[in-house]
């Protein structure tokens, strides 16, 4: 049978908490009582409203249509005296009882009025001019008297007295605001981010600020002419208001029996203690001690009680992590558990810059955000509030937190517009991604598969990765394939390293067959093994063509047209003019129709027919230049000692050396090197896998780590050695280490910060570990390993290695230049 | 009922496109030994499916990692299903059709 719910309070609380049982079917029938004459409005939009940014029609959340057409009974302007919990009835002011199975109190705050002489005026309410900033009609009296009247004191510096401040700007020519405490927002903010507000709200929005300052007295004999301070201080004035903060509405619950402390007493089901159909939600409830007056923690409350009120068990509310991220009368300001340091351990973290009244301090306390204060620059609030809220932990490097360092900057799905796109490789928009994610998948990966978002470049995979978290209500499901070598063989790449080993699995299919439950096949897997295994076994690997992608079996990288293009090696980019005949010569025979030079300084033949591959590669007669495989690519160089007069390093000569000896090396992502003869790095090896700068003195520093694609990063200072030779042995023992030890298709501008580069220096410079010279002896192995896959034109490894693929007519045709 | 030429011209686990009556079909050999056949164009962007690397359930196109089901043809990336056409292997040979 129908239940009848009665509410008490038509606040945000109050209507929140009943769209929440509305949408779990909660078989209700609703009635609610409200103080005020109007439906729901958004009590936080009441200072755009007193600016004039915001009309009344903006503000109302639900407009009577809406309770309407869900068959709520709304009593407005009716104020509830009494409950009688024996008798499950409420009582109006004319006594008229109604009756309740279930009752929630919502009835929120009301804005507290500092005991000031003079500031009421006897029988009549408030001294004519006077105002509480509480409600619309609050608000409404204010604008009506703030037009005809020039200067304006608001007494309280909180969040609600800046908003009333800079809202009652756009109607009178002077504001005063009088904060009785020493600064600014005291409960948010430390002193000093207070002192940083209080220059703001003066200097750019010219309020006055007085701290410290007692109100002891309203003048004026019919209207209000000034406000005067302890000190004896007067400041004239004919507007005058209060908000100097609120307290919860309680004395009728505390009246009715109910148990009221601060609050009304509530247990994690936000009931009523000692009553079982009673319930309390919002500003006026009090739960584990605390009341919070923020609209978050509301929110929460409201879907535990809606919950529980509809027959969800095991639903508890355990309190909120409190933090806000707003604009204070224009000024960004965010703030989050912890004001101050509690103990000498606490990490505090402080930047500040007067000038533009900038303010930021973080508190840490083991590894975890307890406490932020952002003043002037919410820009990574966002980010803040979710590390401060899960308790992530933080990057080593504690700027990042407050800075964005060489990145984009970090957006928060909220924040972001439905049509926004996300990833602009795959054209998925924000929409598309939460599309999914309401559909029922709740993993990142699934959704990236299921959208493609995040499988072009990866860049945006953060962002995927927090739109799906926040459009699943905070958190992604874990997937547990998250950590796996590949999708779909369950282990993490140590481990399966061992279960390789310990069966001796040599091909791809012994992995599957061995290793996944049921011996299932995966393709998105085939190519991160056959990587794996080619690595371990060297020529011991079982190359089961099938295994490998398109352009490792044909040597070359498929186009957009299904054509592929040929890049023949050119080692450090240094060509000769024998070279370049033989690769016109060619180009013209096959009528290229494209020939381009490569970031990596080669020429690349693009548009080349799958059939035409073998013999073109035996007209150019020519190794390959690996410009299709996740391996090691090319070593770009500088002209070096030879000819550039400020070469203090022959960079072509260790390139060339480089290139030699490391061609075709597979790894778990592309290789990309790069050798500079002095440090004007022309080569641009700051950023590259591995980067080479000489240096006077006979020297060479080596980088690695570095990017410069659709990640941007300048390499870690691995070391600094002293001979071409001992270049060439470390960048075969790092490749060695990324090679044995990175994710599938992690490149190093990842796996570099991820195991740190101390570490790695440790391992491969100083052989803490004393694996240097297995090391060594396994990038050995590989290097003797390594054939020309383009000998295999007269020998093709299977039947039809190189026959079309191509469909007749449908491809989209690459004109041909001339 | 068409004879495509010998299953041995399918390399295990790979892929081969064939024109039946002026239309692209690739023909995938699992590595369990049964045969699939499917229309060799991706529908997003025109690759040639036949490059595309396959296991017993699906096939992965080159160009841009969409993945369809070889049995049922239905994309499981979110791209318009590909045909699929009956086949099957006859003493050494490929039989596509009914």
């Amino acid at each position: 049978m129908t239940q009848k719910l009665v509410v008490i309070g038509n606040g945000m609380a109050g209507a929140r908490t009943v769209e929440e049982i509305l949408a779990r079917n909660g078989d209700y029938a609703v009635t609610m009582f409200g103080d005020e004459p109007y439906g729901n409005y958004n009590r936080i939009m009441l200072s755009n409203l007193l600016a004039g940014v915001e009309t009344e029609d903006g503000i109302f959340l639900n407009d009577l249509a809406w309770y309407r057409e869900n068959g709520i009974t709304l009593n407005t302007g009716t104020r509830i005296e009494r409950i009688d919990a024996s008798a499950r009835t409420v009582y109006d002011a004319e006594g008229n009882g109604t009756r309740y199975d279930k009752l929630i109190i919502a009835t929120g705050s009301h804005a507290w009025v500092p005991p000031i002489k003079g500031i009421h005026r006897p029988g009549r309410g408030y001294h004519q001019g006077v105002f509480a900033f509480r409600t619309l009609d609050d608000t409404r009296g204010m604008i009506r008297y703030a037009r005809d009247h020039e200067r304006a004191v608001v007494i309280g510096g909180g969040l609600l007295g800046l908003e009333a401040a800079r809202g009652l700007q756009s109607h009178v020519s002077h504001v005063t605001l009088l904060h009785a405490m020493g600064h600014l927002m005291n409960t948010q903010l430390d002193e000093r981010a207070g002192e940083m507000l209080k220059g703001s709200v003066e200097n750019k929005l010219g309020i006055d600020v007085i701290v410290n300052a007692m109100t002891s007295e309203i003048l004026g004999k019919d209207r209000v002419t000034g406000v005067k301070l302890g000190d004896g201080t007067v400041i004239e004035c004919d507007v005058v208001v209060v908000a100097a903060g609120i307290r919860p509405n309680t004395a009728m619950a505390a009246d009715s029996g109910l148990s009221v402390e601060r609050g009304i007493v509530v247990d994690d089901q936000m009931r009523v203690a000692g009553h079982e159909d009673v319930y309390a939600v919002g500003e006026c409830a009090q739960h584990r001690g605390d009341l919070y007056g923020l609209v978050a923690p509301l929110w929460d409350q409201a879907k535990v009680l809606a919950d529980h009120i509809t027959g969800t068990t095991g639903v508890a509310y355990e309190g909120s992590r409190v933090s806000t991220k707003l604009k204070v009368a224009g000024i960004d300001v965010a703030s989050m558990g912890l004001r101050e340091p509690e103990t000498d351990e606490d990490e505090v973290i402080v930047y500040n810059e007067p000038r533009k009244g900038i303010y930021k301090q973080l508190i840490i306390r083991d590894n975890v955000l307890v406490g932020a204060t952002l003043v002037g620059d919410n820009r990574k609030a966002a980010a803040l509030i979710q590390a401060f809220d899960r308790g992530l932990p933080l990057p080593d490097e504690r700027a990042e937190l407050i800075f964005d360092i060489g990145g984009a900057v970090e957006e928060s799905p909220a924040d972001m517009p439905d049509d926004v796109q996300v990833c602009n490789c795959n054209g998925v928009s924000k929409g598309a991604i939460c599309g999914v994610v309401t559909g029922g998948c709740k993993t990142v990966s699934g959704v990236m598969d299921a959208t493609r978002a995040g499988k072009g470049c990866g860049t945006c995979k953060p962002l995927v990765q927090r739109i799906v978290e926040w459009a699943n209500g905070g958190e992604a499901e874990e997937d547990p394939a998250a950590s796996w070598y590949v999708p779909g063989v369950p282990m993490p790449k140590p481990e399966l390293m061992i279960a390789i080993r310990k069966y001796r699995l040599t091909s791809v299919s012994s992995v599957f067959e061995k290793l996944v439950p049921g011996g299932t096949h995966d393709a998105k897997s085939k190519m991160g093994l056959a990587s794996l295994l080619k690595m371990m076994w060297a020529d011991e690997y079982v190359d089961e063509r099938d295994a490998r992608f398109i352009n490792d079996r044909v040597h070359a990288n498929i186009q957009r047209d299904g054509t592929f293009s040929v890049v023949p090696q050119m080692k450090g980019g240094v060509t000769t003019p024998g070279q370049l005949r033989k690769i016109a010569e060619v180009a013209e025979k096959y009528d290229v129709p494209m020939v381009k030079l490569t970031g990596g300084q080669r020429i690349d033949l693009l548009g080349v027919p799958k059939e035409k591959l073998p013999a073109m590669w035996a007209d150019l007669d020519m190794p390959s230049g690996y410009a299709y495989a996740k391996s090691f690519r090319t070593v770009k160089t500088c002209v070096g000692s030879d000819f550039c007069r400020f070469g203090v390093g022959d960079s072509t000569a260790l390139g060339i050396a480089l290139e030699e000896r490391y061609q075709g090396l597979e790894g778990p992502g592309k290789m990309k090197l790069a050798v500079s003869g002095c440090p004007r790095n022309c080569a641009e090896s700051y950023v590259k896998d591995v980067g080479v700068v000489a240096i006077d003195g006979g020297k060479w520093e080596i980088y690695v780590g570095g990017a410069a694609g659709a990640h941007i990063r300048k390499g870690d200072l691995l070391t600094t050695v002293s001979s071409a030779d001992e270049v060439i042995t470390l960048t075969g023992r790092f490749l060695q280490y990324y090679r044995e030890n990175a994710n599938w298709l992690e490149r190093t501008y990842s796996f570099v910060p991820r195991i740190g580069v101390d570490r790695i220096r440790e391992i491969v410079v100083d052989d803490a570990d004393g694996i240097a010279l297995a090391l060594d002896a396994a990038v050995q192995q590989a290097v003797q390993a390594y054939r020309d896959p383009w000998k295999e034109r007269s020998d093709p490894a299977t039947p039809g290695q190189f026959r079309t693929s191509l469909p007749l007519t449908v491809l989209p045709q690459v004109p041909v230049r001339g | 009922m068409n004879v495509l030429g010998p299953v041995d011209d399918i390399p295990l686990g790979e892929g081969r496109s064939y024109t039946v009556d002026g239309e692209m079909i690739a023909v995938f050999r699992l590595r369990d030994g049964s045969l699939r056949a499917v229309s060799a164009v991706c529908p997003h962007l025109g690759g040639p499916l036949a490059d595309g690397q396959i296991d017993n359930r699906v096939v992965v196109c080159p160009l841009h990692l969409n993945a369809w089901d070889l049995t049922t043809g239905c994309s499981k990336s979110g791209q318009p299903p590909i045909s699929v056409y009956p086949v099957r292997e006859d003493h050494g040979r490929i039989l596509l059709g009914e």
